[in-house]
Formats: C-alpha cells, structure tokens, sequence
C-alpha cells in the first residue's frame, strides 16, 4: 500500500495508524533478526567476529596476494593462491578432450539451452508454443551438436569430459528421472498387482544399493550380458544408472506428495467424470508435485553431484581434471586448492540457482493467499 | 409411483466395509424431477448409498440402474452414469491449485472436449446462477466456506447432470453461510432437476423435498412426504430421531 492511501484512510478512519517506525524496514529487520533477545544478540557478535577472522585472510589469498601469470607452478612464488594455470588450463576444466576446433558446438548447444530451459520454467513467453516444442527437442538437437554425425564431424564420449560432461550427464539424468519418478510413484500406489509389484521392487532394489555398486554393475557387468559384438557406450550406460538411481528416490518424494492430497480431490474428479489419467495430470499430479518442490530439487541437485562419479569409468569430469592437474608435474604442489576451489565453484553455482529458482516457483504456484 | 419414469432404481442393494454391513436390503425407486431428502444419525449409510450411486463405493449385492445404465465393473457404464450425475461433497473438493473459473471448466474442456471460451461463458452463466461471477479469477483459498460449496454446485451444474447428489452439503459450514447455499439450492429445485439430499437441514427437507428418507443401521426404516413425516412418524425410531433433531 502506498502512503497515499495511508494518509487517506488516516483522515477516514482516525483509528488507523502506521506500524510504529522501529519495527519496520531496515532498522525494524535488524532489531527483529540481529539483537532480538541476548542470545541473538550474542550470536550476531560471534558470527561478525568468525567472518571477520575468516574472510580477509581468504581474500587475500585467493585474490591480493595470489599469482595470475607464469607457464609453470614454479612462476607462482607468493604466498597467495596461484591461479597461473587458468590461461592454460580452463578450455580443459570446461570442455574436457573435447577437440577444441569444435568447442563451438559445446558453446552452442549451452546457449540454446538457455531459451529451452526459459520456455520450461516461465510461463507468459512470446512465441510460446513453438518455444514449448524447441524445448523438447532440444535434447536431440543438443545430442546430436555434441555427438555429431549428420555432416558434422564425429565426437566419441570418451572425449567429453570437465564440466560440459558433468552438465551432459547432469542434465539428462534431471531431464528423465522426474517422468520415470511420476510413474513408478503412481505404480507404487497402483490397484493392480503386478504393477505395484514391480515399483515397489524396483525402486527397494535400486534405493538399497550403492549408486557406486550400480555403476560397477553398468560398466563391468552388464558386458557379460550383451550379446558378442554389441556394445553400448560407457558414458551411457552411466547416465542410465544415475537416472534409475535418481528415479527410485524421486518416486519416493513424488509419493510423499501424492499422499498429502486428501482422498476427496480424487473423489471430485471421479464425479466429474475425469477418468483415472485425466484426474492425474490435471488434478491430483499439480498439486501433489507443488508440494514436492523441495524433495525434487534435492533429488536434482544431488544426482547433479553425483555425475563426479563418471570418474570410475576413466572420464574426466571436473573434479577429474582438476586431480590430472595436481599430479601434472609442472603444476604439482601448486594448485591443490586452487582447482578444486574452482570446481565447487561451478558446482555452487549451478546447484544454488536451482534451489533458488525452486523458491521462486514455490511462491509463484501458491494460491492459498494471493 | 410409475416404474417406467424412474431415472434411478436401486433393487435388493447391500454392501459392506469389510465385516461390516453398512447398507441392508435398500430398494429406491426415484422418478424423474423427484426431490428426495436422506436423514439419520450419523453411521446409518446415508451417504454411502448416494455415493454408491455414482460409484464412488462400489457395491457387493444388488443391482442399481441409473438412467438405464447398470454400474457395473464396466468403466463404460460408469462414465456414462457419471456423466448424468453430479455430486456436491460436504467438504466442497474444489481444485485448489485451480481459480474458480477453471475449476468449473475443466471438465467441460477435457471430459465434454468444448472450445474453451464456450466452456467460459457456460461456466461464468452458472456462477451467476449461484451468485459470485465476480469471484471468477480467484482462487478456492481466497474464498468463504459458503461461497466455496456454492463454486461447487456451479462446477457440477456445468456438467448439465439430470441428478444431483448432495452429501451434506451444509455441514462444514459457518452458520450464517448455510442460509446461501440453501437457496441455491432451493433455486435449483424449482427448476425441476432431480435431487437427492442427505442433510440435516429439516426447514429445507420440509420446503423442498417430495420424499423423506429416514435411514438407521443401514435399513431405510421409514419414507413419506415431508407432512406425513413430520407430523405422523410410524416408526418409534424415527420419533426419537425427530425429537432429538427438532428439540434444539
């Protein structure tokens, strides 16, 4: 409400009256938040007094005192960070063994992820119908960038590696897990039998084992099953794995969702005549994933960590690059922080601006009282 | 009454929940525009059987024939029973993650399959019927219990059912907000629709219905006009159940 309505209802009705002035903006959050009580007070002063202990030393470090140029760790002769090797080295951290003639292709399909992801997250677009169907070809247009074939030169998995790999791996596991998650969560409550037999097998087996054990599995074992002759990509059977692994817990948070929405929703859409599928996607699935909004992202945003795991099947993702530059005898001794410094950075990044975006979304889709 | 007009017939009907056997022996014959008001105490079976009616329970025994169609196992029968039948729960059910507008429109869209601004217009002529056009954009959250259940009603009149279920449409509700519904509800009475009511409400079981159905135990005990009723109960049971009701 703006001041001038304030004043206006103030000649209209003399009982109202503005909140007093301590206990609004900036001087009423840090009296509520900072020095509410002498606990709080006391812990404002303990937290000011560790972030003053801790983060001019660190600055200093990563920036004041560090090294920004040289070919070699022995160039780097501060005390500070040595951050030489970035000249050299981020195309790798980024892009892997990917052949640097066609990074163009990594950058490109990156970029177009952008609009598709747009086009999934917010609503009021322009253009949004054919943005709707751009988003879902995207992954096979950016399959297809990144592989190559269809004129453009042939790219191997074993050359993807650093951060683009752990974004690939990442990125499909998200793009699948949340649909195989909604229906092994419906199976589990399903009437049928067999159905409901199975979920519930499944999603036991696979929550029970190691995510580790199953990658083991995927790479060494499953050849033995393959007919002679056939083989299926290392890189995807990995995915595959962190997929099903990523699945059976979605299902689980999908189910918890599904059983907070009172029995009488279901009842409605039945007497509407929604059959079973139509009362899913438009009743009882919106809401029941509204509320598992926290659940999915933490499901996402652990899977996303768990790509680092490609590292068992001889890839190098980020933290793997950043491992071959620690034992790079030019670089050795310099760089351990450094490198993994910058690869949690990335990963901070990319998980925050989920868990952001997840808050945004929470209070977009709330109408309880708008 | 005359058999040939009977739009529900309800033959020989039990049912249980688990060992317990909440509808004996129910046989209701309802005629078309018939205006039926269902009383008891609570745990009689009132609202299971009109929810057996569009199989919202199933039934073990008996047959229940609803515009000719028989509710069977058969989802074919059962959508075409649903499709004449609307039903308004006690604890409204509307879709809260929907504003009014497309909570009375959704199955128009997606079970009749109508242009969407047809679905519109149709919708926003029964929420005038029922009096808040201008709650429309809201949400169901931002609205009183009494203009939530009268959203309700509006959402399954949409439908154009020949019969209406209401399972205590009035009992979740703010005293002050019954008086709303009710005459919604009487409005829609005059304009012939079949009904059947379980309520507690005996000024509108004695303005409104044609027939009163008194159920205990799962047994109908008694049925009569709202006069005959009121005035001239047979059954003992049914004079204690009156007195208790009508006491206070």
């Amino acid at each position: 409400m703006t001041r001038d309505n304030n004043s206006h209802s103030d000649k209209a009705n003399p009982g109202i009256k503005p909140p007093p002035a301590n206990t609004v903006g900036i001087i009423g959050w840090i009296r509520k938040n900072l020095l509410g009580g002498w606990v709080n007070t006391l812990l404002t002063i303990i937290s000011i007094y560790i972030l003053w202990l801790a983060l001019p030393p660190l600055f200093d470090w990563a920036l004041l005192n560090a090294d920004f140029s040289g070919s070699s760790g022995k160039e780097c002769t501060t005390n500070g960070a040595c951050w030489a090797w970035l000249d050299q080295r981020i195309n790798q951290f980024f892009y892997g063994f990917y052949p640097p003639e066609s990074y163009w292709r990594v950058n490109l399909s990156l970029i177009l992820l952008l609009p598709a992801l747009a086009y999934i997250l917010f609503e009021n677009l322009p253009y949004s119908k054919y943005g709707r169907w751009f988003a879902l070809s995207y992954p096979i247009i950016s399959a297809l960038l990144l592989l190559g074939g269809a004129g453009l030169e042939v790219v191997t998995t074993d050359k993807f590696g650093g951060f683009m790999l752990n974004l690939v791996a990442g990125l499909a596991g998200i793009i699948l897990s949340l649909p195989i998650g909604i229906v092994l969560a419906l199976g589990r409550r399903s009437k049928l039998p067999l159905i409901r037999m199975f979920s519930i097998a499944f999603i036991e087996i696979i929550r029970g084992v190691p995510l580790i054990t199953l990658l083991f599995v995927a790479v060494i074992i499953v050849q033995l099953f393959l007919p002679p002759g056939v083989s299926l990509d290392q890189l995807v059977r990995v995915m595959i794995m962190i997929t099903i692994f990523a699945s059976a817990y979605m299902a689980e948070v999908i189910r918890g969702g599904l059983q907070a929405i009172p029995n009488g929703q279901y009842e409605a859409a039945q007497a509407v005549g929604l059959g079973y599928w139509r009362s899913m996607r438009l009743v009882i699935l919106p809401q029941a994933l509204k509320i598992s909004i926290p659940g999915i992202v933490n499901t996402f945003i652990g899977l996303f960590k768990d790509t680092t795991l490609v590292i068992i099947i001889g890839l190098f993702d980020i933290l793997g690059q950043a491992r071959l530059l620690q034992t790079n005898p030019d670089w050795m001794g310099k760089v351990d922080h450094e490198t993994f410094l910058l690869a949690a950075l990335f990963f901070f990044i990319i998980c925050f601006s989920m868990s952001r975006y997840s808050i945004n979304l929470e209070k977009r889709l709330d109408t309880t009282n708008k | 009454m005359n058999e040939n007009s009977a739009v529900i017939e309800i033959s020989a009907l039990n049912k249980w929940f688990g060992n317990f056997h909440v509808l004996r022996d129910i046989n209701l014959s309802i005629s078309q525009g018939e205006r039926i008001v269902i009383c008891g105490p609570s745990g009689s079976g009132k609202s299971t059987l009109i929810r057996c009616i569009n199989r919202l329970e199933e039934h073990q025994e008996g047959r229940i024939v609803v515009e000719g169609n028989e509710l069977t196992h058969d989802l074919k029968n059962i959508d075409a029973v649903r499709r004449e039948v609307g039903m308004v729960f006690q604890s409204f059910n509307l879709f809260p993650h929907l504003n009014v507008l497309d909570n009375c429109t959704l199955a128009l869209i997606w079970v009749r399959k109508m242009p969407k601004l047809e679905a519109e217009s149709l919708a926003m002529e029964y929420l005038e019927r029922v009096k808040i056009p201008e709650q429309a954009r809201k949400f169901p959250g931002q609205l009183s219990g009494g203009q939530q259940q009268r959203v309700a009603i509006a959402r399954s009149l949409c439908m154009r059912p020949k019969i209406m279920l209401f399972d205590e449409p009035t009992s979740a509700l703010d005293p002050e907000m019954i008086k709303e519904v009710l005459d919604v509800m009487v409005d829609l009475a005059d304009t012939g629709m079949t009904m059947l009511v379980v309520t507690h409400e005996m000024g509108f079981a004695s303005q409104v219905a044609d027939r009163i159905i008194f159920m205990d135990e799962g047994l109908i005990v008694e049925q009569n006009t709202p006069e005959e009723f009121f005035n001239n109960p047979k059954s003992d049971r049914t004079k204690l159940f009156l007195s208790q009701i009508l006491s206070h």
